[in-house]
């Protein structure tokens, strides 16, 4: 796959308060790549410098190559959803999704072949002479897309879309996003706080805080071995442990060895585990490798979330078995569920 | 809800001693003859024929023509302004709105005197010109004088709702039509100018108001000849004692307000339409 977009040391100063502190990032085409992290992270920032509206305190964004820091937004060849959709009040849905065709002066009866067919592809066809204040928020949010793809962009950049529309349109939005971009055959660039959102249809998700990249990554690499304990926490639910490397293969936590995947870590090194609350598995306390107590049962619709409290902590398993509270249990893990990460400073 | 409608009656009560009484009797005078005597009711169309002796006609002409031009260059001089403050920062906005509202603290008459001081044959500016070697230029009682005038008492009513329009227009679809490749020129006319032509209405609409029916300003800086509609009502009501001919004016300039209001409504509908 070729690269599109190179980001290059790339940092972002407002005031004396750093918001990027040198994002290194290839973004290849045809990817879906979703940036993800907490708010005020910088992923925004990121997605609002590659579009044109920041410039970078320093380092560059090459475009194929080229450097484009000093190049105005509306000569660049990426579009941009925004997160309130940023409709023209003054115009109706066809005039809208014309409005880039319009600005490049091309010929009217190809301007009403192309957005009639966006709209087609957004599922709005019938609703050219429409007013855009008078639609629904799932409607404006395809608008605003067919806006975007109609300029046939390299990449489409999507400022945290999703946001304003309810859980279920949300979920039928994020797979019909997926399909788009696999049907127009472009780069999309996904901004986004929400995990499940990014794992489910990235191909590529890079983890940002507090204006760092965590990991870069498919969405599986991520949840399954994320490099330190920010992602981890921030990926899903996990339990994070301190324990220690005794050598390839073996890690000690909480006083007992465990056989694990992991290795190349020096011998007894001290690390993180990640143990994730669905791969622990609750049994008889006789049969367990760590004991403990039921402390508490909440009911999550698909599974329960249960606290066991054993002599060195609190962890949390999901099972969809019910386990009364204060019933002692045993703990067991396989080699596979153990995810041993280095220490991370902070 | 219903117990709450006898509030309203105070405010019923107000609105038609002080303005639908006053209308009304605007009318009946309009289409009366013999002053005053309210005993008897001469009705007669001859006030309004009047107005169309050729002497009158030019006034209404006259004063079209002023009320225009004064609304254009408030316009042109206002919207740039507007424009410019609206992209200051938040606070820097508030400071520069008052700095626009603060002239109209100061009562219009002492502005008015104040511009005679300075456009006057040995006023200030032909001081100043007379220093640097340049002939005195005459510019009281003429068109200039009375536009000067207008324009610097009006500009205010021009600039504030253009400038409130583009204040909350939402920043992020300026930046939507960039992003689809508008040049700052293209954004300007396709989507900020489109976005902010309401406040640009109303702020058209009230300067052409106050310019067409002002007489202190014409009267102070145009002289005693100098006669727009302001004027002839004036005389007609409190130096001619004319109120029925003077009623009918005053009528004639509403209706032309009304139509001049209604011809900016279809405007601004128009707009909506092409939306």
């Amino acid at each position: 796959m070729e690269k599109i977009i190179e980001l290059k040391n790339l940092t972002k100063n407002y005031g004396d308060q750093q918001v990027l502190r040198g994002i290194n990032l290839d973004i290849y085409q045809n990817e879906f790549l979703t940036l993800l992290g907490p708010s005020g992270c910088g992923k925004t920032t990121t997605l609002r410098i590659i579009a044109g509206f920041e410039e970078p305190s320093g380092g560059q964004v090459l475009f194929d190559g080229v450097d484009v820091s000093k190049v105005p937004a509306y000569k660049r060849e990426v579009n941009t959803v925004f997160q309130k959709y940023s409709l023209f009040p003054h115009m109706n849905v066809f005039e809208n999704v014309a409005f880039g065709l319009r600005i490049k002066k091309v010929d009217e009866s190809f301007i009403t072949t192309r957005v009639n067919r966006m709209l087609q592809m957004v599922g709005l066809a019938d609703f050219g002479p429409r007013d855009v204040n008078l639609l629904s928020g799932g409607q404006q949010q395809r608008v605003a897309i067919a806006r975007a793809l109609v300029n046939e962009p390299k990449v489409l950049l999507l400022d945290e879309p999703l946001g304003a529309l309810d859980a279920k349109l949300r979920r039928d939005m994020q797979v019909e996003l997926k399909k788009m971009q696999q049907e127009v055959g472009i780069t999309f660039i996904f901004v986004t706080h929400d995990q499940e959102e990014a794992l489910t249809m990235s191909d590529t998700v890079v983890v940002i805080n507090e204006g760092t990249i965590q990991q870069i990554g498919r969405p599986i690499d991520i949840y399954n071995e994320p490099e330190n304990r920010f992602v981890a926490g921030f990926i899903g639910e996990s339990n994070i442990i301190d324990g220690i490397m005794k050598k390839d293969l073996l890690v000690h936590f909480d006083g007992v060895d465990f056989e694990c995947v992991d290795k190349g870590f020096p011998e007894n090194e001290p690390v993180e585990v990640v143990l994730r609350p669905e791969d622990i598995d609750i049994v008889k306390p006789e049969d367990g490798k760590l004991t403990g107590q039921v402390t508490s049962v909440t009911f999550k619709g698909v599974h329960y979330n249960v606290m066991v409290k054993t002599k060195y902590r609190d962890y949390m398993i999901n099972t969809t078995d019910y386990w009364e509270v204060g019933t002692p249990v045993g703990l067991t893990l396989t080699p596979d569920d153990i995810h041993v990460m280095w220490k991370t400073p902070y | 809800m219903k117990h709450y409608k006898k509030l309203t009656i105070p405010y019923i009560v107000w609105c038609a001693i002080f303005i639908i009484i006053p209308i009304l009797l605007i009318v009946l005078y309009a289409f009366t003859s013999g002053g005053n005597s309210v005993k008897t009711l001469n009705f007669t169309l001859s006030n309004l024929a009047k107005i169309n002796e050729h002497t009158y006609v030019m006034v209404f002409l006259k004063s079209l023509e002023l009320g225009v031009i004064t609304t254009f260059i408030c316009f042109a001089a206002g919207y740039p302004l507007a424009y410019i403050i609206s992209r200051a920062p938040e606070g820097a906005q508030d400071m520069l709105i008052m700095a626009v509202t603060i002239p109209t603290w100061i009562n219009m008459l002492l502005r008015t005197y104040a511009w005679m001081n300075l456009l006057s044959d040995n006023g200030i500016i032909n001081s100043l010109l007379g220093l640097l070697g340049i002939d005195p230029v005459h510019m009281m009682y003429t068109d200039f004088s009375v536009m000067i005038g207008m324009i610097c008492n009006f500009m205010p009513f021009m600039i504030i709702p253009i400038h409130t329009s583009l204040r909350k227009m939402d920043r992020s679809l300026i930046e939507a039509a960039m992003d689809l490749g508008a040049n700052p020129l293209q954004t300007f006319r396709r989507v900020i100018f489109k976005l902010s032509i309401p406040g640009v209405i109303n702020g058209v609409v009230m300067v052409f108001l106050m310019a067409i029916s002002s007489f202190v300003i014409p009267k102070l800086l145009g002289g005693g000849q100098y006669v727009l509609i302001g004027n002839l009502i004036e005389s007609q009501f409190i130096s001619i004692g004319d109120w029925n001919f003077g009623s009918a004016i005053s009528l004639i300039l509403a209706i032309i307000i009304l139509l001049a209001m209604r011809l900016m409504k279809k405007i601004d509908l128009k707009e909506a339409e092409e939306r």
